[in-house]
């Protein structure tokens, strides 16, 4: 049962092949056998998702069923549930229960979802590793010796190792289509502004944006259609109708314009993840799609406007931490300073102290012009990058990520390098558009993961896109061996 | 490039972050290591370009000033560390 995709199990509900509770119940059980390997959940709400089956059936069985009705899915840890504990992957959030939930779970939920628990993170969403979580480390299921990727690795993880069918996840750099890419997944991060923050927690409320990670292009559609919503609550979720994703899907892609982005082939591009993206090309082209060099001249400069953009963003947003209203505070605090000061010394971890450290010298005074108004001017030649290659071409495509899956702590000791891993999917974030990672095979034993860049709000075309391809080829079938 | 000791305990005090002393040399070359990449910033000429605040350049939507929400007081104190008769408790801020 957990090798079917969302489409499929949401026609076996449909047809009686099978309820949402021994579907459910059969998830429950993959993860308590499974994933003391993986660590992708760090809370599972199995009792709750049980008693949501039950009337997810009720509903099949009167007919009256919403479009993910008896699904059940995964929700990154990052995303407030009413009721049931949201840490963020953090020591800090490790007691906080929220008194509501994010619009995104609200939306799940009016769909008929059943929520399985909730998946481990990197702290903050501050990774590209999982590494840096409170609740340790996720391992990829290809190999568990190695990073699943961040900072939605454990929605990743989950969905690779068939514990879920779907996750939902998060990007500010690269952490949905990243991680994705390192455990042969389909990831979409939408246009900055498509899904609502609302009851999200913040990283870096400039680029922050919310997005699923399945199995396959459709079922991507499927999550994408529940998740995207105008949103009163978010002033900056778009007041715009949310396109019919699932149209387009089977859409022919004959004389699509694919532009490939020679700054995405160069140095640092491990040569046999730059091959399997040249195969994936070379099928576009067979499926009738033209191929278009282009530039995208700004590039190298993505990493350095996002390392002061996103921690001078955190540093403002984590500012609400301070042991007063809720999450940890220190022992036996001396005075109210002394509360600030270890509450937050001791509740952070490492890089999340180091983000907000880099956020605070970046706003401070005499250094905010030569830092973030400079980082905000560079972020729009980077985003007139694409605006001129938009003109020529329907989507732009080039790798996810520089390397596969790396060994647990070989970029630990240098955050610089770290940083680097999210190098293709940064500039994208930046922009504000929508991107994809689907898989495209296999370098080093491990995933491969091709990079789908869309025009603003043309989600429809970035999956129809990925659909097609994953209907002339199977790489998205693979399943890690210790999923089986 | 390390920052030196001095300006990490002003980002300190000024993130409300405690440092231990043992990990301060630590913090300072991880810190000057990620200057040293966003200072490359500094070698582009962006004279005459606009900052980007939006990336379709909408503005802030303005909403009628009129209470939408449910009074949750009890459920959100019941969230603080420490809280007594409706207000969040710290330690004694005036003699």
């Amino acid at each position: 049962m957990h090798q079917l995709t969302i489409a499929e199990i949401i026609r076996g509900l449909r047809d009686k092949q099978f309820s949402s509770v021994e579907l459910t119940s059969h998830y429950l059980e993959r993860i308590q056998q499974l994933d003391n390997q993986f660590n992708s959940f760090i809370t599972v709400t199995s009792e709750q998702a049980l008693k949501e089956a039950a009337a997810a059936d009720a509903r099949l069985a009167q007919g009256d069923a919403p479009a993910l009705c008896g699904v059940p899915v995964a929700h990154k840890d990052i995303f407030c549930t009413n009721g049931v504990r949201t840490s963020c992957g953090s020591k800090m959030l490790d007691n906080f229960v929220p008194p509501y939930d994010a619009t995104v779970i609200d939306n799940f939920q009016r769909a008929g979802a059943i929520s399985l628990g909730k998946t481990n993170m990197d702290e903050f969403a501050m990774g590209s590793s999982n590494e840096t979580s409170f609740y340790g480390a996720v391992k990829n299921p290809w190999n568990v010796e190695r990073i699943p990727g961040g900072s939605s690795g454990g929605s990743a993880a989950a969905v690779a190792a068939l514990l879920a069918p779907g996750a939902t996840a998060t990007d500010t750099g690269g952490s949905i289509r990243q991680p994705a890419a390192m455990t042969g997944t389909t990831g979409l991060k939408p246009t900055y502004g498509r899904v609502s923050r609302w009851g999200m927690i913040a990283f870096a409320s400039s680029l922050d944006q919310g997005g699923p990670i399945t199995r396959t292009a459709e079922d991507a559609t499927l999550m994408l259609s529940v998740m995207a919503s105008p949103d009163a609550k978010d002033s900056t979720c778009l007041d715009r109708p949310v396109q019919d994703y699932t149209a387009h899907l089977n859409d022919s892609i004959a004389g699509l314009k694919i532009g490939v982005p020679s700054e995405y082939f160069g140095e640092g591009l491990d040569s046999e993840v730059g091959a399997r993206v040249q195969d994936a090309l070379k099928e576009y082209e067979k499926l009738g799609a033209e191929l278009v060099e282009i530039s995208l001249p700004h590039s190298k400069l993505a990493v350095p406007a996002y390392y002061v953009i996103a921690p001078a963003e955190a540093s403002a947003n984590l500012s609400r931490f301070d042991g007063v209203r809720y999450g940890y505070r220190c022992e036996n605090p001396a005075d109210l300073r002394d509360l600030y000061m270890r509450s937050r010394g001791e509740g952070f971890g490492e890089e999340v102290k180091r983000r907000i450290l880099v956020g605070s010298y970046a706003l401070s005074a005499g250094y905010y012009d030569a830092y973030y108004n400079k980082a905000q001017q560079v972020r729009r030649l980077i985003k007139q990058d694409f605006v001129d290659a938009f003109d020529k071409v329907d989507v732009i495509m080039g790798p996810t990520a520089p390397n596969p899956a790396f060994k647990l702590g070989e970029k630990n000791a240098d955050p610089v390098a770290m940083y680097l891993e999210d190098i293709y999917t940064i500039a994208t974030n930046l922009a504000g558009l929508p991107g994809m990672s689907i898989p495209c095979g296999f370098a080093h034993g491990l995933p491969v993961g091709l990079q789908i860049i869309g025009n603003y709000l043309d989600e429809a075309r970035m999956l129809n896109v990925a659909h097609q391809f994953q209907q002339a080829s199977d790489w998205h079938q693979q399943t890690a061996p210790a999923a089986e | 490039m390390a920052v030196d000791a001095q300006t990490i305990e002003k980002l300190a005090e000024l993130a409300r972050i405690a440092i231990s002393e043992e990990t301060i040399d630590e913090v300072s070359s991880r810190l000057g290591d990620v200057l040293q990449l966003v200072d490359q910033l500094q070698a582009v000429n962006t004279d005459g370009v606009e900052p980007m605040a939006h990336p379709l350049d909408e503005v802030q939507v303005l909403r009628q000033d009129a209470v939408t929400e449910p009074n949750q007081r009890e459920a959100f104190l019941a969230l603080a560390p420490q809280s007594e008769a409706g207000l969040y408790l710290v330690p004694k801020v005036i003699d």
